[in-house]
């Protein structure tokens, strides 16, 4: 097990290094540059832009400014943003606890709503109530979550003055729980019902397969009781791929939405790797994909790691 | 001077009739009442709070807001004392007459946001720091003109330039004052606690940012000037514009900064109850952008053609639902230098076929036309995505097509457009919105962009991408910035308007309209064709409630 893990996270190791170089190479290889932000809106002279680019260490050869950027990694050092000067860490740190409160709330309620709607479709196979569950898997699938994030202000905002048309709170008021909640109910439904599909597909297909398992059979036969044989007996086993999906979907608790955070005003990851991104923001833009690439390695790892604790058939040497 | 700067900051605008009810009747009828917060949208974040660092236009409404310039200037293109007491002038013997020499007085009894009191010292201190090489100042041009600058008490700044520079008033207007104290002793100048909690002496005091979503302003109780009214501002990013509309609609944000509310959502806009719409016209002029170093635009005659064969009427009526207003000038009429005797524009697509013809432009096999194996065929870029002037660039193409002319659209991001692209002359043509105006914190000075020691691929400085090279103008754009008096400049400027439009480096197309909207209630908000940003007077902003 140790040395499972140890080669596990020498390998994560090797793949991040990777990553770092192909990313710094795509960045700023792209055409376009951080400066062009500057052209439109200010004063800013050719001369200008010449030294602010050569402060910034842009007119280097590409390989120099990897090496430095790596080297100042190595220390602990992310950089600076362009666009705020702050540390890269202190921006991404930031933006983590708007978007972990989005992305939990909206998985929570998409694997809630979809393991139930799973189990039950699995159940009453080719029953109503399941090719209900399927055609609105369809649907919450193919539907685009701009159009739905503004249909759903339209109705329950502009219309029916239910919920807020966006922010994370009542800006300029003093705390409350209450508000923040409310301000959740309308992005978390966009987001959840859009990744509630992926949950009750694969529940619904685990369980099917477990379900007509002999062992399954056999604990009916024994008169275990009805509950008992779908929690304990089926969905167990029906778990591993899920684990495998929330393994994938670890990273998106910490990358943010971009088009829910759009729609709604909500200052997450995935709005800031876009924003950054415009701006060609490069220590932030490098900051934001280490920072998910350690989350994909360790997210894959983790669910490796659990597969062992469902299924005793695993084991690791 | 607090009751002239309240008459200025409200005439001709929002509330104008309550506030001058007020000063008509000579006591306060409708007195502005404290209190309350607004929310500014914004479609772009405010993240830099050094104003003398690079940045962008939202960053500079949140300077005007937290910071003070010596002076400001005000809708009406006039500048009124900020920092300063009075502006100085060749006849109140501010400005001396050979104009080498400025004298300074300051305001008194001004304090920074954490008490400390304002002098001259942190003007000379503000100067200092950009001309500073261990500092990133946004630019240093202008202030590179200035051979000395003392300061021979707390109160009075003296200017000593190397030769006479007319629009030092203007950059000074947009140069804001940051504090000696706090920045004095730093030790990375460019990386420091100021960055995230500025200090100033404006109206408003930092209250908080919170990234990716707002920043809170709260109001400075011990402001020299008018007001503040309100408690507190808040600017809130909305990065998408349909989304922003949406907001106001449900009165979620007070005010639509920036770029306000777009052409096609003018008409529901109007169709709205409880909100007040602006649509003065700004300073920014609709160009398309030549590039004179390729082959086919060096040709005066094409130039002229594709004038004459763009239906700018119908580009402004079909695209912009007849919004702008037509420009002929890089100067808008509000300006005291516009030229308003410059030819009207003619749609003729006749006329600029037998233009072309008699140039030696023939059309070829394929419809377009050539001359000297170059082909009149060329690319047009602009940031991608905007869907409004992707419409107008291929309404263009067919304006252009029909008289034997080929234009590409190749947008692409503003990142990349608007980098070496662009600067590095790579483009052939851009459409594209300047404020030269504005820019230059409201003078009429074009050295930098059609001056032709300054285009940067030659020499490595200016903005003159379209490579323009007149000798008349260069010696005119010299002139006017070295002739103080505004009489004297005016005649100037006006030639200049004249000489681009007879060489048309640039092709104007209109000036830009910005659809501003506000909750009905607020008052004293103020569009500022002159400055970039329209929160320049929050301070005097109040509800009626």
């Amino acid at each position: 097990m140790g040395r499972y893990l140890m080669r596990r996270l020498f390998q994560g190791g090797a793949v991040l290094v990777g990553v770092t170089v192909i990313a710094f190479a795509l960045l700023h290889l792209a055409p376009g540059g951080p400066l062009a932000m500057y052209t439109l809106t200010t004063s800013m002279g050719a001369e200008d832009l010449a030294r602010i680019s050569h402060e910034l260490g842009l007119d280097q050869p590409l390989p120099v400014q990897y090496a430095r950027w790596a080297t100042n990694l190595v220390r602990g050092d992310w950089g600076r943003s362009y666009r705020d000067s702050r540390p890269v860490l202190v921006d991404i740190a930031d933006r983590l606890p708007g978007t972990v409160e989005l992305m939990l709330a909206s998985l929570l309620l998409a694997i809630g709503i979809g393991v139930a709607v799973g189990i039950l479709g699995a159940l009453r196979r080719y029953s109503i109530f399941d090719y209900l569950a399927t055609t609105g898997a369809m649907v919450s699938l193919s539907i685009p979550t701009f159009w739905f994030g503004l249909m759903m202000i339209f109705v329950f905002s502009v219309s029916l003055g239910w919920i807020p048309s966006g922010d994370m709170y009542s800006l300029g008021k003093p705390f409350s729980l209450l508000d923040r909640l409310h301000h959740l109910v309308g992005p978390v439904t966009v987001l959840g019902l859009v990744l509630v599909a992926p949950w009750s597909r694969y529940t619904r297909s685990g369980m099917l397969e477990v379900l007509y398992q002999d062992y399954v059979r056999t604990a009916r036969a024994k008169g275990v009781p009805a509950p008992r044989v779908v929690v304990q007996h089926a969905l167990r086993n029906a778990l591993i791929p899920l684990l495998t999906l929330a393994g994938v979907q670890l990273p998106m608790l910490f990358g943010g939405a971009l088009v829910t955070e759009t729609v709604f005003s909500w200052p997450g990851m995935g709005r800031f790797f876009v924003d950054s991104l415009g701006y060609r923001d490069y220590p932030v833009l490098m900051g934001i994909l280490i920072f998910t690439a350690i989350l994909v390695i360790l997210g894959n790892l983790l669910a490796d790691l659990l597969y062992a604790v469902v299924d005793p058939r695993i084991r690791f040497g | 001077m607090k009751r002239r700067e309240f008459l200025l900051a409200t005439l001709g605008g929002v509330g104008t009739a309550v506030a001058s009810q007020a000063l008509r009747g000579g006591r306060a009828v409708a007195a502005p009442q404290k209190g309350g917060q607004v929310i500014v949208g914004l479609s772009q974040e405010p993240t830099v709070f050094n104003p003398l660092k690079p940045h962008i236009e939202v960053d500079r409404g949140v300077h005007m807001c937290l910071f003070d310039a010596l002076w400001r200037m005000n809708p009406q293109g006039q500048f009124v004392p900020n920092l300063a007491a009075t502006i100085p002038t060749v006849e109140n013997g501010g400005i001396s007459t050979d104009g080498l020499q400025y004298t300074i007085h300051l305001r008194r009894g001004v304090t920074w946001h954490d008490g400390a009191p304002f002098t001259a010292a942190d003007v000379e201190f503000t100067y200092q720091l950009i001309m500073n090489p261990k500092f990133d100042a946004a630019t240093r041009v202008g202030y590179d003109g200035i051979a000395s600058l003392t300061t021979p008490d707390p109160a009075t700044v003296v200017l000593k330039l190397s030769k006479p520079y007319a629009p030092m008033l203007a950059l000074w207007s947009d140069t804001y004052i940051v504090p000696k104290h706090v920045l004095g002793s730093v030790t990375d100048l460019n990386n420091n606690v100021f960055d995230t909690k500025p200090i100033g002496t404006g109206a408003f005091t930092f209250g908080e940012r919170v990234a990716g979503d707002h920043i809170t302003l709260e109001a400075n109780r011990k402001f020299y000037g008018t007001g503040p009214y309100l408690d507190r501002v808040i600017f809130k990013y909305i990065p998408d514009l349909t989304v922003m509309f949406t907001r106001f609609q449900t009165g979620d944000i007070d005010v639509t900064g920036i770029q306000g509310i777009t052409v096609d959502h003018f008409d529901e806009a109007k169709r709205l109850k409880g909100v007040t719409l602006h649509t003065g016209p700004t300073n920014f002029v609709e160009y398309l952008w030549f590039n004179l170093g390729r082959p086919q635009f060096q040709d005066k005659a094409v130039r002229e053609a594709l004038y004459l064969g763009m239906d700018k009427q119908s580009y402004i009526q079909r695209i912009y639902y007849g919004v702008p207003p037509v420009s002929e000038s890089y100067l808008a009429p509000s300006s005291w230098a516009f030229n308003p005797n410059l030819p009207k524009h003619e749609y003729n697509p006749d006329k600029a076929k037998a233009r072309l013809e008699e140039a030696g432009w023939k059309v070829g096999g394929d419809g377009i036309r050539a001359k000297n194996g170059v082909k009149l065929s060329f690319s047009n870029s602009t940031t991608a995505g905007n869907k409004v002037r992707e419409q107008a660039q291929a309404f263009l193409q067919q304006n252009w097509k029909a008289i034997g002319v080929d234009m590409q659209i190749k947008d692409m991001p503003a990142a990349v457009v608007w980098g070496d692209y662009f600067f590095k002359s790579q483009f052939d043509s851009v459409t594209v919105g300047w404020n030269i105006w504005g820019e230059a914190g409201g003078d009429p000075n074009v050295l930098n962009w059609f001056g032709s020691g300054y285009i940067p691929v030659k020499s490595g400085k200016g903005s003159n991408t379209t490579q323009y090279a007149n000798e008349k103008m260069d010696r005119l754009a010299e002139e006017g910035v070295s002739v103080v008096s505004q009489e004297k400049r005016k005649p100037i400027y006006q030639q200049i308007q004249a000489i681009l439009h007879e060489d048309l480096p640039v092709l104007p197309i209109f000036y830009y309209v910005n659809i501003e909207g506000t909750k009905a209630g607020l008052q004293n908000y103020q569009q500022n064709a002159n400055l970039v940003s329209n929160v320049w007077n929050a301070n005097a902003w109040w509800w009626a409630k």
